[in-house]
């Protein structure tokens, strides 16, 4: 299966499990996880389903292009369904298996992992799915956003593309796995990836980046200030963008490393909190049409 | 009458880590309960996968015992009137307790008399109080982490899926969050299905049917059966480490092993590196041969049966050689970083707020090690190397390898620097430093990786001292007693000729210089010699008597050699000589009598008997030839301790004497102050050996 069609496949199973399709957001981001239609929709009380590819960035772990298991940028496909269902495991396996990954000849596994994102004030509890000892999944009960107790819990399943259909398609190096008919991943990013890590570690302007982060900063404030929720968010993942970036190249010390993940969680906070009060103001209107539906 | 009770509680996948536990608190809980519900029961039995926790209790009674309760009630004075008639009081009483009023007793309390009202209580069901006690029994377990979920606010380790109670036949009705309890079970994941199960001591067969194997011990002889046949077959020997087993065997619920193979190049890397990477990443059983040489074999527990373990094995064989990759470009490009650069990193990293930096710290360890080593008079080669072996023993810790195993801290630092050209002996200290890294470890082989390890542990015990930080209870987060017990360790194992009280001196000095304390350096001397005797004892109580240990360490402990030398000595003597406890007896007379003089000087002018003067004889001899002991090899120390017992014990014979003969308290005063003198001067050098009033005898 190729992969354009695991991630029509995943969508089309979502979907038929009650999701929205969304699309990826359109600003740099580390993780499905930052996306609004996460971050944010998990908090409050509203039910919520959503799936989605994420293109997630790492800059730290770019590789030009080189090594066949690490790149700059890559893809996750995102679930949150809010409150978790009953069976979500099961529904899990069961997309799996509409990937063409029959449990009989494999080895399945859930094995602990409790997953933490200190930038965003997020924690969750789950577990990373194995299979045949590879993790393909990261399957996350959340309990915190934005520091906040989530209630009802939303369960997030994050597929992590590239490693799955490596194994889907029997594929050692990422650049080979075949995107369409014809068309391989590499043929597609390769480029991509070699210039952004040429960029990242070699040519990114440390002075400029410093700046940006403290311009990115006092906008999300202002922002949340007005209870902007949206533009204001925009701009903390500006800044945690901003600030993987210098990390990468090495211009933040381990003592000012802390300093700089406070100051990004202070804002994600503040944007969370904004966005629940706003939602309040609404009436959490989508507490009605779930009860509707 | 009796039956089976059953619990299975069905969950999301439980960390592997908490199921031991959890197994131990569903048997307390459950045998707690039916002990308070007064339900006899023959036994509790627990099981446990990654999917289930359960408790199946064998022959349960189906009644509560009946008992008989007495319940105070008014005092006599208020229960009847002058005629001895029951007042209302009274009646009232018997009517709210149910019983007649011509059945009360009295009874005195407090020198009142009461009167009483003996109830029977009659049992009640089992089957009534199930419900809710299986209920709390599960709501009372409590675990490292908890989760929500769904809508629901119950927490718990992870979500529950399904319960099964059944007391013999029947279901016990109750429920937790959505989840109704009933009898249906549910499988494996992939191999079985949902099970009916007809009554509660069906569970581990019907389970079974199922493919899941609950009971522990049976899966893990399975694994290490599986392992075991497997190591045959191919003529190899595979390290089953217990912890990785023990999780294991919780990860799993039908075990199959299987192996695969990686490509022969990664075994160019360090061993401890594809080790660690096996066993922490995908918890494989590394493979080895006869002389324990890594293979590049691995095997790891399927949680399934043998079918498609080619597939399988192709699958994790994908995944541990890009672990083994990344640990080969970890392995190059730290090579690539000189030992000085890496050095200046340490500057950024933080070895506790109040102490610096790890920089800092390599900086007095440094200083720490070079004094010692001086103390102990190494020759300049042995003290080039400690200054050198001091000064890099930390560069590891900023390479990529040991920030993705940091359990191998250490064997990267020996590898990289042997690398680099380091002399051996540097590089070798670089490793050793860190030992004994747990207990049962041995001490640094070498006399360089001693010194820079006594210099890095007291190091950390005095500077946490200073600020504050003393390990209590189960609070030591930062394992000082475990390098306590290495100081310790390595002062015996070495003979090392110089006591813990200048090692203190030395490290408070250096933390002085470097303003670190936040208390009085007589504070954290004396917090010091508290902590590091409970080590010594601890030491010495393995191969000792506690009440002999007791006794040599009261005479000082800061010279570890001499005092397991004297304590073995006296071990041997209470053990082997038939006269000792009356030697040991006159020691203590001894004592009793010298606690009465704060003098010690003896005027042999003012004796008025011989054997006054025999004894002091005696002392003399003695005294002057524990003055001139001097330090020798272990063997002619091990005879020291050993003679100097024997000379002691010779003293007996005078002391007898001089109390049979001599009236301590004489009336005269000089003279009575001039015999307690004589015996606080011989008091005190017994107790330089031990203090005999501390010995035992059965």
């Amino acid at each position: 299966m190729n992969f354009q069609r695991m991630i029509l496949t995943l969508q089309q199973f979502w979907a038929e499990q009650g999701c929205i399709n969304a699309q990826p957001y359109d600003t740099e981001k580390g993780a499905g996880t930052m996306n609004p239609m996460t971050y944010l929709r998990s908090l409050g009380p509203e039910p919520w389903k959503v799936a989605y590819v994420e293109p997630s960035r790492r800059p730290s772990d770019g590789r030009y292009g080189e090594n066949p298991n690490r790149l700059y940028q890559h893809h996750q496909f995102q679930v949150i369904i809010k409150p978790s269902p009953d069976n979500i495991q099961e529904l899990y396996l069961d997309s799996l298996k509409a990937l063409g990954v029959d449990p009989l000849v494999h080895d399945i596994r859930f094995v602990e992992d409790n997953w933490e994102n200190p930038t965003l004030g997020c924690a969750g509890l789950g577990w990373e799915v194995w299979l045949d000892g590879m993790e393909i999944t990261q399957f996350t009960y959340f309990q915190q956003v934005g520091g906040i107790e989530t209630n009802p819990v939303a369960v997030e399943i994050t597929y992590g593309m590239e490693r799955l259909a490596s194994y889907i398609q029997d594929k050692e190096n990422v650049f080979d796995l075949e995107f369409v008919e014809g068309m391989t991943y590499g043929d597609v990013y390769r480029q991509a990836e070699y210039e952004h890590s040429k960029y990242t570690f070699e040519l990114s302007d440390v002075k400029m980046l410093f700046t940006l982060f403290n311009m990115y900063e006092q906008e999300a404030t202002r922002a949340a200030n007005e209870n902007l929720v949206f533009p204001a968010y925009d701009y903390v993942l500006k800044c945690s963008h901003t600030f993987n970036l210098l990390d990468a190249r090495g211009a933040i010390s381990v003592t000012e490393r802390t300093g700089y993940i406070t100051r990004v969680r202070n804002l994600a906070r503040k944007v969370a909190a904004a966005y629940v009060e706003e939602r309040e103001k609404l009436g959490f209107p989508l507490i009605k049409k779930g009860e509707e539906a | 009458m009796a039956k089976d009770l059953l619990l299975e509680i069905g969950l999301e996948e439980v960390p592997a880590r908490f199921l031991r536990a959890a197994m131990n608190q569903l048997r307390e809980k459950t045998e707690k309960w039916l002990d308070a519900s007064r339900l006899g029961y023959e036994k509790v039995e627990v099981y446990a996968t990654p999917r289930r926790l359960a408790v199946l209790a064998l022959s349960v009674s189906e009644k509560q015992e009946d008992v008989s309760e007495e319940v105070k009630g008014p005092s006599r004075k208020i229960a009847q009137d002058a005629n001895g008639e029951w007042t209302k009081a009274a009646l009232g009483f018997a009517r709210s307790q149910g019983v007649e009023a011509s059945d009360f007793t009295f009874k005195e309390v407090g020198g009142v008399e009461y009167i009483y009202a003996t109830k029977s209580l009659n049992g009640q069901e089992a089957s009534e109080l199930l419900p809710e006690g299986l209920k709390s029994i599960i709501t009372s377990m409590t675990f490292p982490k908890n989760m929500r979920w769904g809508a629901y606010d119950f927490k718990f380790v992870r979500p529950i899926r399904w319960m099964v109670a059944l007391f013999g036949e029947e279901v016990v009705p109750f429920e937790i969050t959505d989840v109704q309890t009933g009898r249906v079970s549910r499988g494996h994941r992939f191999l079985g299905s949902e099970t009916s199960i007809a009554k509660a001591s069906d569970y581990v067969e019907s389970m079974r049917a199922q493919h899941v194997l609950v009971d522990v011990k049976e899966r893990e002889a399975l694994i290490l059966k599986q392992i075991r046949d497997l190591a045959e077959s191919k003529n190899w020997n595979i390290a089953i480490k217990e912890d990785l087993l023990e999780e294991v065997v919780f990860l799993v619920e039908t075990p199959t092993a299987l192996f695969g193979t990686f490509e022969e190049s990664f075994l160019n890397i360090p061993q401890e590196v594809l080790i660690t990477s096996m066993r922490e990443h995908q918890r494989y059983f590394p493979v080895l041969d006869a002389e324990g040489k890594l293979l590049p074999f691995f095997v790891t527990i399927r949680n399934g049966d043998n079918k498609a373990l080619d597939v399988i094995a192709k699958g994790n064989e994908k995944v541990l050689r890009a672990r083994l990759s990344d640990a080969k470009f970890f392995y190059e490009e730290d090579q690539k970083v000189q030992i000085k650069d890496a050095l200046s990193k340490l500057e950024n990293v933080v070895f506790h707020e109040e102490l610096g930096s790890t920089g800092d710290k390599v900086r007095r360890i440094r200083q720490t090690a070079d004094q010692i080593a001086a103390l102990l008079n190494l020759d300049s080669e042995d003290m080039q190397d400690v200054s050198r072996a001091a000064d890099i023993c930390k560069f590891d810790l900023v390479t990529q390898m040991v920030y993705e195993f940091p359990e191998l801290q250490g064997v990267m630092g020996e590898d990289y620097a042997r690398k680099a050209g380091e002399k051996e002996s540097v590089a070798r200290a670089v490793f050793e430093h860190y030992q004994p890294r747990f207990a049962g470890e041995s001490a640094p082989a070498s006399i360089v990786g001693s010194v820079v390890s006594l210099a890095d542990k007291i190091d950390a015990i005095v500077g946490f001292f200073g600020i504050g930080i003393i390990p209590t209870g189960s609070q030591d987060p930062y394992a000082l007693r475990r390098q306590a017990a290495g100081i310790v360790q390595i002062l015996l194992d070495h003979k090392l000729d110089f006591t813990l009280e200048q090692l203190f001196d030395l490290s408070i000095s250096v933390h002085e210089q470097a303003g670190n304390l936040k208390r009085t350096a007589e504070e954290v001397r004396k917090d010091l010699h508290d902590f590091f005797e409970l080590r010594v004892k601890k030491l010495l109580s393995d191969t000792l008597r506690y009440d002999v240990v007791d006794a040599v360490i009261a005479a000082g402990f800061g010279d570890i050699p001499a005092v397991i030398l004297r304590g073995k000595a006296l071990m041997e003597a209470v053990l082997t000589e038939e006269e000792f406890k009356t030697t040991v007896e006159s020691f203590t007379r001894t004592s009793n009598l010298a606690s009465k003089s704060d003098n010690r000087k003896v005027k042999p002018e003012l004796f008025e008997d011989e054997a006054e003067r025999e004894l002091y004889e005696a002392w003399t001899t003695l005294h002057e030839r524990q003055k001139t002991r001097t330090s020798a090899d272990e063997e002619g120390r091990k005879n020291a301790a050993e003679a100097e017992l024997t000379a002691l014990s010779g003293l007996r014979q005078p002391i007898t004497t001089f109390f049979d003969r001599v009236m301590v308290m004489a009336e005269d005063e000089n003279v009575r102050a001039n015999r307690l003198a004589l015996l606080a001067a011989i008091d005190a050098d017994l107790k330089r050996f031990a203090d005999f009033g501390k010995l035992v005898w059965q």
